[in-house]
């Protein structure tokens, strides 16, 4: 690393400096069982740079104080910056408006407060969800749990042998109980990027409104919630760079205005009294009781972080990463790639023949290097190719060429061990 | 840090490209399912009880080397046995995977079964040694089927999510 001056602030260069940038995540010089830990475990969590773990400190060490409430100097500052932070991934994800950006505790929340304040309230017995196969738990348990309560179906769009959502099958599904559809924008087992603009597009041509479960696809691309057209789009601050505990739900005002409180408290009111309580705007109508503030404006400072170096710098270095290591495995005997779409995130599901993931796991852990192993939460994909589980390496832009080798090296001893 | 290496030992291994006892028995008179679903590792147990002693015993199901090497091993350590000696060997076992037994101070009956004492340092994996010992008391006290997650198994190892 050099000591200049950040040359990103004054002109973007097209490739990534890897190592200036790891030398902004403490923990990627931590060793694991002596060796340099590899983290290849993105997917499932993201690191934090010390510029986030910094706003942190400097948010504890000198305003915070409950939001939203007293006149008190601290009260103010820490209300500011909350709504900076709302104001900061508003413009991340290019919405209309900041009250558009809701605060959760994550996607999964996200994905729940529209089940909540949108199906709850609108869909009814008999009536349909379109979900796909790839989809995440988070975007199909909380849709059964609406059908349970309302006798509303779920359809599911199917997918190919490499992962890819039949787009035909998905039209099909369409008729006049069609009432919602929920779609991840890429899938967190395999790397499959959905078409999802002109999946928006189709449904809304039959006046059905659309969530996007961006929990994967935020950290590795442009988001552009106004040039999907999305009705709602959640995402988490954890994947992000920023802390957990956090996240957000995009939703078009006009939908937020007609949706009822997901959870009620304080903040969330204009007046309360026995008799009637008055709810309060978008967005506190949607966030009852003291939020995660700290973790909120650690999210903006997490996205500050990323727009420096860049989405599109970031997608281009994770692409190559993902191209790299998909043709090292391509051509290792007795390694299977799950999950071959032509469009692909930075995700790596494989196989080891007559290895268990779980033994990979462990083993590539004894060489530092962290990947996931299971079923990543999505069942119905391993259902599909018949496997209970994957190992899964996810790349992130800190990763390094350097680590995609010892991936491979990792995957040549576990081989051995198993000869 | 956890000795892995010491976990993926040459028996362990040997026990699952070879596992004993594989296969269905013709007329077991107690069977046990074991799963653990988060990680997908599954196995039927047969047991041939002839009075207070394990007769014959056979077991066969997909999963992790761990989980495969331990359930050949105990099959092959209970064969014989009797009920009693299978009941205090699944204890024995389960504190060992799970530290409660240290099996270099105390007197113990798990002779080579100390292989798997370095899942100790392997929350996650703790499950997967455990599941066959766990589906053989389920089989011993008939119960149709047993999984890692249930709250009521005495056998339920407290860790995390594998």
């Amino acid at each position: 690393m050099t000591a200049s001056p950040s040359p990103r602030r004054l002109a973007p260069a097209p490739a990534l400096d890897v190592e200036r940038i790891r030398a902004d995540f403490p923990i990627l010089r931590l060793k694991v069982g002596g060796k340099p830990l590899v983290y290849l475990d993105n997917a499932a969590s993201s690191q934090m740079p010390q510029q986030v773990i910094d706003r942190l400190l400097r948010y504890q060490t000198s305003q915070h104080a409950n939001i939203h409430r007293a006149v008190h100097m601290l009260s103010e500052i820490a209300t500011a910056e909350y709504e900076e932070a709302r104001r900061k991934i508003a413009r991340f994800v290019n919405a209309r408006e900041d009250r558009e950006v809701i605060f959760t505790s994550g996607t999964t929340e996200a994905i729940n407060l529209v089940m909540h304040g949108y199906g709850r309230k609108f869909l009814g017995a008999g009536d349909e969800i379109i979900l796909t196969t790839l989809e995440h738990h988070s975007n199909i348990v909380p849709w059964q749990m609406l059908c349970e309560e309302k006798g509303a179906r779920i359809r599911v769009v199917p997918i190919n042998d490499a992962g890819e959502l039949l787009i035909d099958e998905y039209e099909k599904l369409f008729n006049e109980r069609t009432k919602f559809v929920g779609v991840m924008q890429v899938s967190n087992a395999l790397g499959t990027v959905n078409p999802v603009k002109s999946m928006i597009a189709f449904a809304h041509a039959r006046g059905v409104p659309v969530l996007i479960d961006g929990a994967q696809a935020a950290p590795h691309m442009n988001i552009d919630v106004q040039d999907l057209d999305c009705d709602f789009y959640a995402l988490s601050g954890h994947k992000l760079c920023g802390p957990t505990g956090i996240g957000i739900l995009y939703g078009k005002a006009a939908l937020l205005e007609r949706m009822q409180p997901f959870k009620g408290g304080g903040d969330m009111i204009l007046s309360v009294s026995f008799e009637k309580t008055v709810y309060n705007t978008v967005p506190q109508k949607f966030e009852a009781g003291t939020p995660p503030i700290a973790a909120a404006i650690g999210l903006g400072a997490a996205i500050d972080y990323l727009s420096e170096i860049g989405m599109g710098a970031i997608a281009a270095h994770e692409n190559a990463l993902l191209d790299y290591a998909t043709a090292q495995l391509e051509r290792m005997p007795g390694v299977c790639i799950i999950g071959t779409a032509a469009d692909k995130a930075a995700v790596l599901s494989f196989a080891l023949q007559g290895v268990h993931p779980h033994d990979a796991g462990t083993l590539l852990n004894q060489e530092g290097v962290a990947v996931r192993t299971g079923h990543h939460c999505a069942q119905p994909v391993m259902q599909r190719f018949r496997i209970p589980a994957t190992s899964r390496a996810s790349f992130a832009f800190y990763n390094s060429m350097a680590e995609v080798d010892a991936l491979v090296a990792g995957i040549r001893t576990v081989q051995k061990v198993f000869a | 840090m956890a000795d892995t290496k010491a976990l993926y030992q040459e028996v362990i291994l040997d026990h699952n490209r070879k596992p004993r006892n594989y296969g269905r028995l013709d007329h077991p008179s107690h069977k046990a399912e074991g799963h653990n679903p988060l990680c997908g590792d599954h196995l039927a147990l047969a047991l041939d009880l002839q009075g207070e002693r394990i007769a014959g015993i056979a077991f066969e199901g997909e999963s992790c080397a761990i989980c495969k090497a331990s359930a050949s091993m105990m099959t092959a350590t209970v064969k014989g046995k009797t009920r009693e000696d299978a009941e205090t060997l699944i204890r024995e076992f389960r504190e060992m995977a799970t530290g409660e037994l240290d099996c270099g101070s105390y007197p113990h009956h798990l002779g080579r079964l100390t292989v798997f004492a370095g899942v100790r340092d392997l929350p996650t994996r703790v499950k997967c040694a455990i599941l066959p010992w766990h589906t053989l008391r389920a089989a011993i006290h008939s119960q149709a089927s047993t999984s890692t997650e249930s709250e009521a198994d005495p056998m339920h190892a407290p860790i995390g999510d594998a």
